[in-house]
């Protein structure tokens, strides 16, 4: 039965519109100065960290001996570290895992709350209450607390342990939303129709149910880039999150903030100043996304100009 | 109400098993020089209860049970984690209650008032504030106002706020001069997490308030003769109350947070200290315990915030 082709009930919302859909909200989108903005600087950071280090001459493994704890000058444009690194080298090499972390805890997040939020609204009944109960039981234990008890167990391993960590502590209110989206979602006809035609109970989740909700899901997956960001910082700064040979800004605040009230205080304000404008520039793609593709929500800028 | 009693319960628990699994206590004598003899970590380890060759159930147990008593264990210093607690827990609260009372009401003013002026400078202004405010880490934050602190002493020329510890040593109890004095140092540390709180809520508050404000029944509160003044508060302000309260629940954990990097930073010597420390020397009981303190927090916050639903929506008091 469910190998039969089902034409009718193929993608309801990819139908004729889709096109013309993306062209709508493209241009929503860059109607907004600010988000555009946001995106650009997005964009340069991305150069910054990625692209920057091969034309810079520093390395940020790469010990200059003669220049231990010297502030910013022509040859070490952010100043060196105590030990002699390049403090632009570290920066960028932060930023990139800083980056890293944030989209690929932030796509895992957003996975998670998909698949758990769909399936407790869709199946109800015992795999509800399970799904229900365990975003409860995580809310109460604050996910910052969880995994700086377990930090110990990822010390010495791969940092990919430290993002699963991350999103799995992050997706409980998204999936909550998409339980009670899934809720009256199954109620439509066209959920009805492929029940009817024998299509199972999984693809009809992710052939009618969450492509239905792709605005929220792009939405959530932008927002959580930035709390993942600001997530890792958090951990990383009491040496809880990413490790040593690895470097992240979290871990760079963690070692220079209180070089902060110090003549050294570069050490400190060049990596939390770029993080400060990482997150912005996030969250201000995340609030121009959400006004171009649900124009009804309310937006924190309340720049919208499709809303009122 | 039972069932976050049991939430609680369970979250205790777990957390127990997760921090006397992941932590190793064993670890701390592996650097001594010279190396103890290991019947004699055995018995430090036991006499604890940290000992990991102890089934993870029956340590559980003995700790569950101590608990039950009141007890809640030793430290890895073979100190009372009851005595600890007790002094820290008064740093903390103190942080804690005034960052999320003011925080909140901060919040709910600044957003209020925001909606009431909608597109008018200070609601632009409040928006970007905490626009701006929500993408800073609390480290980040923190560490800006310990300098801008600073920097504000130097400006006019007089200590009026510090930026380290909890009060000046030396002063005598209960005096003026310590009262001062522990205010002085009390400023900073809040309004770190009374901006965030600010931030978090005005938000929520602004959108919330925008909504109420274009329902009929303030038009019809003002119809029938209240100024708009009243009409905005007692009606709009009101109804726009009421979704704020399920997030004051979920707000506590962030202030919580928010508190570990302030203790840190401020050098504060309370539970979110105690926490960090607690890891980084593997002591199990101590953890559990904070992680008791925090599910009991965000309980008697979640009740508080199903009070004051209660308290604001009539349609839920008469149900």
């Amino acid at each position: 039965m469910s190998s039969i082709p089902s034409p009718i009930v193929e993608e309801p919302v990819e139908t004729a519109g889709h096109d013309s859909r993306i062209r709508l909200v493209l241009r929503r989108f860059l109607r907004q100065r600010l988000a555009i903005a946001g995106f650009v600087i997005l964009l340069l950071l991305f150069a910054f960290a990625y692209i920057g280090p091969h034309f810079y001459k520093w390395r940020y493994d790469q010990i200059d001996f003669e220049a231990f704890l010297q502030r910013p000058s022509a040859t070490h444009w952010f100043g060196t570290t105590q030990n002699g690194f390049d403090m632009l080298a570290l920066t960028m090499r932060g930023m990139q895992k800083s980056l890293i972390i944030g989209l690929i805890g932030a796509v895992l997040s957003t996975g998670i709350a998909a698949i758990a939020g769909a399936a407790a609204g869709y199946f109800s009944g015992w795999t509800d209450r399970a799904i229900v109960a365990l975003i409860d039981l995580i809310l109460v234990l604050p996910g910052f607390l969880i995994i700086a008890i377990l930090s110990p167990v990822f010390h010495g391993r791969t940092w990919l342990i430290f993002v699963v960590l991350l999103a799995a502590f992050q997706w409980m209110i998204t999936a909550r939303v998409i339980r009670s989206m899934t809720l009256s979602m199954k109620e439509r006809e066209f959920v009805y129709a492929a029940r009817f035609m024998g299509v199972p109970d999984w693809k009809i989740i992710f052939r009618h149910i969450l492509p239905n909700m792709s605005s929220f899901l792009i939405i959530d997956a932008t927002i959580n880039v930035s709390s993942l960001i600001l997530a890792e910082v958090g951990l990383s700064f009491f040496g809880f999150g990413v490790q040593p040979p690895d470097i992240s800004l979290g871990t760079l605040i963690g070692d220079h903030w209180e070089s902060a009230q110090t003549a050294n205080g570069y050490q400190f304000y060049f990596p939390a100043i770029l993080l400060v404008i990482l997150v912005l520039s996030v969250n201000l793609v995340g609030d121009g996304l959400r006004d171009a593709l649900d124009p009804n929500a309310g937006s924190a800028t309340g720049s919208g100009a499709a809303s009122r | 109400m039972v069932y976050l009693a049991v939430v609680v319960l369970i979250a205790t628990s777990a957390n127990y098993f997760l921090a006397a699994t992941a932590l190793n206590p064993r670890s701390n004598f592996e650097g001594r020089n010279p190396p103890p003899p290991p019947a004699v970590v055995d018995a430090q380890l036991t006499s604890l209860n940290l000992n990991d060759k102890t089934p993870v159930v029956e340590r559980f147990g003995r700790w569950a049970d101590g608990v039950w008593h009141g007890n809640l264990g030793l430290t890895i210093d073979h100190d009372s984690v009851n005595t600890e607690m007790r002094r820290r827990v008064g740093v903390s609260l103190r942080l804690l209650l005034i960052g999320s009372v003011l925080g909140s009401f901060c919040g709910i003013a600044a957003g209020a008032w925001s909606a009431v002026n909608q597109y008018e400078f200070s609601d632009h202004a409040t928006t970007i504030l905490s626009f701006v405010i929500l993408s800073v880490p609390t480290v980040v934050l923190a560490v800006f106002l310990a300098n801008a602190g600073s920097s504000f002493n130097n400006a006019i020329g007089h200590r009026l706020v510090y930026n380290t510890g909890e009060y000046t040593p030396g002063l005598e109890a209960w005096t003026s001069a310590n009262i001062v004095n522990r205010l002085q140092h009390l400023v900073l540390p809040s309004l770190v997490l009374i901006l965030q709180g600010l931030a978090f809520y005005s938000r929520y508050q602004r959108n919330s308030m925008l909504d109420a404000m274009g329902s009929d029944f303030v038009r019809t509160a003002q119809a029938k003769g209240l100024r708009r003044s009243q009409a905005l508060i007692r009606h709009a302000l009101r109804t726009a109350l009421i979704p704020m309260g399920t997030f004051f629940a979920y707000e506590f954990t962030l202030i919580f947070i928010g508190s570990i990097f302030v203790e840190k930073i401020f050098s504060w010597h309370g539970m979110g200290e105690w926490f960090v420390q607690s890891i980084q020397k593997n002591d199990v009981n101590a953890t559990a315990a904070i992680g008791m303190f925090v599910a009991v927090l965000v309980l008697l916050a979640g009740f508080l915030s199903d009070v004051a639903t209660v308290m604001l929506d009539p349609r839920i008091r008469r149900g």
